[in-house]
């Protein structure tokens, strides 16, 4: 018998609806009991292991396991144990969606923490919608997503650069090299900062997109030279900013004169460059490992204790371990026969905790996360000096580029 | 004006790097035939290798460069003798042979060390920058040109003046001739491997500190190599040469006119064109068959 392709589409659609619509029902209903199951709670943790952005989710690996560990070393969540399911999706989107999958409808688990990179966040957002599950994504990312059933609890563009731009403006000028790599993140920040920097009558002298991974930045630094920006706004990520500072310092580029202005370099980054790369260029975020606070001096002796003494502590990985703490939290609120994803989500709205970085709070309305933000200068002993802190926590705003539009209780709302 | 000289002086420091990749594979390709999928993973094995020296032994890299190059010559060594030699006449076999000693070897680093990017020092007296027809450029990329130009002629020289090299040549010519003058094929082929798993190695050790190192810092080197390998024509070590410099020129010089997304693409494109009309690449050494 042959089959063709369109009978095959049609009859696979018509499976596939089958599933969708008839059997949920039943499937929830066990799921609900199974959530809370002989004193264990069951969370997923999907970060890569393998694979490009293994180098980053590691480590936030790592401080999500470090938190769950804290959990239940203090007795759990009212007498439950947190039960962590590690997953590998190889820094694959597809196999990020695929795993977040077993996790969801197969290991029953009532939340995953996971994702670095905003293309495995849309991969895995279907799923959690579909299952009406919750995704705890700890990244600061480029803000434009309003979905009920992600928690995020990194910075958005207005967090990052709301105060940043001005203070940059000020101190070194108004001509500014947007430089990032070419995928949907930096496009937004650069989107972000433009708008931004014509509020500020600034000037953008190029704005450009070096490939993923890309390590030859020769010619950038010549058009570097020879347009002679005042600061140079990085959204370039992963080991290409690694590449991009050590050619730029060795180029004989000064950092006093020119110096790069990132929202992606964290103290990882850092540790690979080597710090008289590092030293003397900006970042800007709401967490750096040198802030003074009890909570994060607790946080980086337990991490350095537990994962050994030459690890460091960066905006990322903070999130982590805050954002296990507010799943904590949530889940405390309620009883055990309630425990289900969506109403975590209906708990943690307004919740607060005691993070590293400060008090944060997550956003009822946008499901965001009310943060601190902090301009650091690199120091060439490889960790940053704070220069300026937020007198107060800002509001996280995702359609902060987008002025007709907002993320509310009720989804995206379009003003006209 | 300048900025045209300028230009030219970053093409050809981009252009020395990618011969520097290129070289090793060059020359297991042209005369053993080889497509050796495992050449990132020797570049990566070298730039693990720097820091490994740095880290633990205290060794700068510069004193570290002749080490390095004996180990990974070494893994190459072993690795032909025990994977490569078995699988003769076998073209198909030695590709998936050794892109799974690729995976194998990137994951092997992966499980020991971490998936961290490591941090290999500058060597001191080439952090600064130097001037070059009035342009400023780093010294350490001046020196990476003039190391690369080194080793290609040590490597001209060892194919066309040593015994080995005379040996090598006439095994491509014919093997079964070259073994009836009592030629030994195995113990060249593996010496020959060697040397370039060596050569990739130094290459990996001499990029490491403008740029990162990973455990699969490897991918991108080799798809770069073969791109210099192909368009300069299989078998010919002045073609890599060539086609080094002008993809580095051409690369360059496009990255600075548009940007290096587009660089990319134009550059891959004028390749698979060329390769239409010329598949045996620009140069082509005369080979009697």
């Amino acid at each position: 018998m042959s089959i063709s392709r369109r009978t095959l589409l049609r009859n696979t659609a018509a499976l596939g609806a089958f599933a969708g619509a008839g059997l949920p029902h039943i499937w929830i209903k066990n799921a609900d009991l199974a959530y809370a199951a002989g004193g264990e709670i069951k969370v997923g943790v999907l970060f890569s292991l393998t694979g490009t952005t293994a180098i980053i989710e590691e480590s936030l690996n790592k401080a999500t396991l470090l938190a769950i560990e804290e959990i239940n070393a203090a007795g759990g969540i009212k007498g439950s144990k947190i039960v962590p399911i590690v997953e590998d999706p190889a820094s694959d989107p597809a196999t990020f969606s695929e795993k977040a999958r077993k996790l969801v409808v197969g290991d029953k688990c009532v939340s995953v923490f996971g994702s670095y990179t905003s293309a495995s966040r849309k991969a895995v957002l279907p799923v959690f919608e579909r299952q009406n599950n919750l995704y705890w994504y700890p990244t600061l990312y480029e803000g434009r997503e309003c979905s009920k059933n992600v928690i995020y609890t990194g910075a958005v563009p207005n967090q990052q650069q709301d105060e940043f731009v001005p203070w940059l403006v000020k101190k070194f000028g108004k001509k500014f090299y947007l430089i990032g790599s070419n995928y949907i993140y930096p496009k937004e920040e650069n989107n972000y900062c433009k708008k931004l920097l014509e509020k500020l009558g600034g000037e953008v002298v190029a704005e450009e997109y070096v490939p993923l991974g890309h390590s030859e930045f020769s010619s950038v630094i010549n058009k570097i030279r020879s347009t002679q920006p005042n600061v140079i706004f990085s959204t370039v990520v992963g080991d290409s900013v690694v590449a991009l500072h050590r050619q730029y310092k060795a180029a004989g580029l000064d950092p006093e004169k020119m110096p790069m202005a990132s929202l992606t370099t964290s103290e990882n980054e850092v540790a690979a460059m080597g710090g008289e790369a590092a030293a003397g260029h900006f970042t800007s975020a709401p967490y750096f490992m040198v802030h003074k606070s009890p909570e994060n001096e607790k946080f980086v002796e337990a991490y350095k204790k537990r994962w050994g003494a030459d690890k460091v502590t960066h905006f990322v990985s903070e999130a982590c371990y805050f954002q296990t703490y507010l799943f904590k939290q949530a889940v405390e609120k309620l009883a055990t026969s309630d425990l289900t994803p969506p109403n975590i989500r209906d708990a943690v709205k307004g919740q607060e905790v005691i993070a590293p970085q400060g008090k944060v709070r997550i956003e009822p309305e946008n499901l965001h996360t009310w943060l601190w933000p902090k301009i650091a200068q690199a120091k060439s002993n490889g960790q940053f000096e704070i220069l300026v802190e937020a007198k107060d926590w800002l509001k996280p705003v995702p359609y902060a580029a987008y002025p007709g539009q907002s993320c509310t209780e009720k989804g995206l709302v379009e003003k006209s | 004006m300048d900025q045209l000289i300028e230009q030219i002086v970053t093409g050809l420091s981009i252009g020395s790097i990618l011969l520097l990749v290129a070289l090793g594979l060059s020359i297991i390709y042209g005369s053993m035939g080889i497509i050796n999928l495992a050449h990132g993973e020797f570049v990566m094995l070298g730039a693990y290798a720097a820091w490994v020296f740095h880290t633990y032994l205290g060794l700068g890299l510069l004193a570290s460069l002749v080490p390095i190059f004996l180990v990974v010559a070494a893994f190459g060594w072993v690795i032909e003798r025990y994977v490569l030699s078995l699988l003769n006449n076998r073209p198909l076999d030695t590709i998936l042979a050794t892109w799974g000693v690729g995976i194998m070897l990137q994951q092997a680093v992966r499980l020991m060390v971490g998936s961290e990017l490591r941090y290999v020092q500058l060597p001191p007296a080439l952090a600064d920058s130097m001037d070059v027809f009035g342009i400023p450029i780093s010294s350490y990329r001046v020196f990476l040109f003039v190391v690369s130009i080194a080793l290609f002629g040590a490597t001209w020289l060892l194919m066309n003046r040593t015994t080995v090299g005379m040996k090598l040549r006439a095994i491509i010519q014919d093997r079964s001739v070259a073994a009836s003058f009592g030629i030994n094929a195995k113990r060249v082929y593996a010496l020959t491997f060697a040397y370039g798993a060596g050569l990739a190695g130094l290459a990996g050790a001499l990029v490491s500190p403008l740029k990162s190192v990973s455990p699969d810092m490897g991918t991108g080197y080799v798809v770069d190599a073969f791109m210099v390998v192909v368009l300069g024509g299989v078998q010919s070590l002045a073609g890599t040469v060539a086609s080094a410099f002008i993809l580095g020129e051409l690369s360059g010089g496009i990255a600075f006119l548009q940007n290096d997304t587009v660089a990319k693409t134009i550059v891959l494109l004028a390749i698979v064109v060329l390769i239409r009309f010329r598949p045996e690449g620009l140069f082509t050494a005369r080979v009697r068959a």
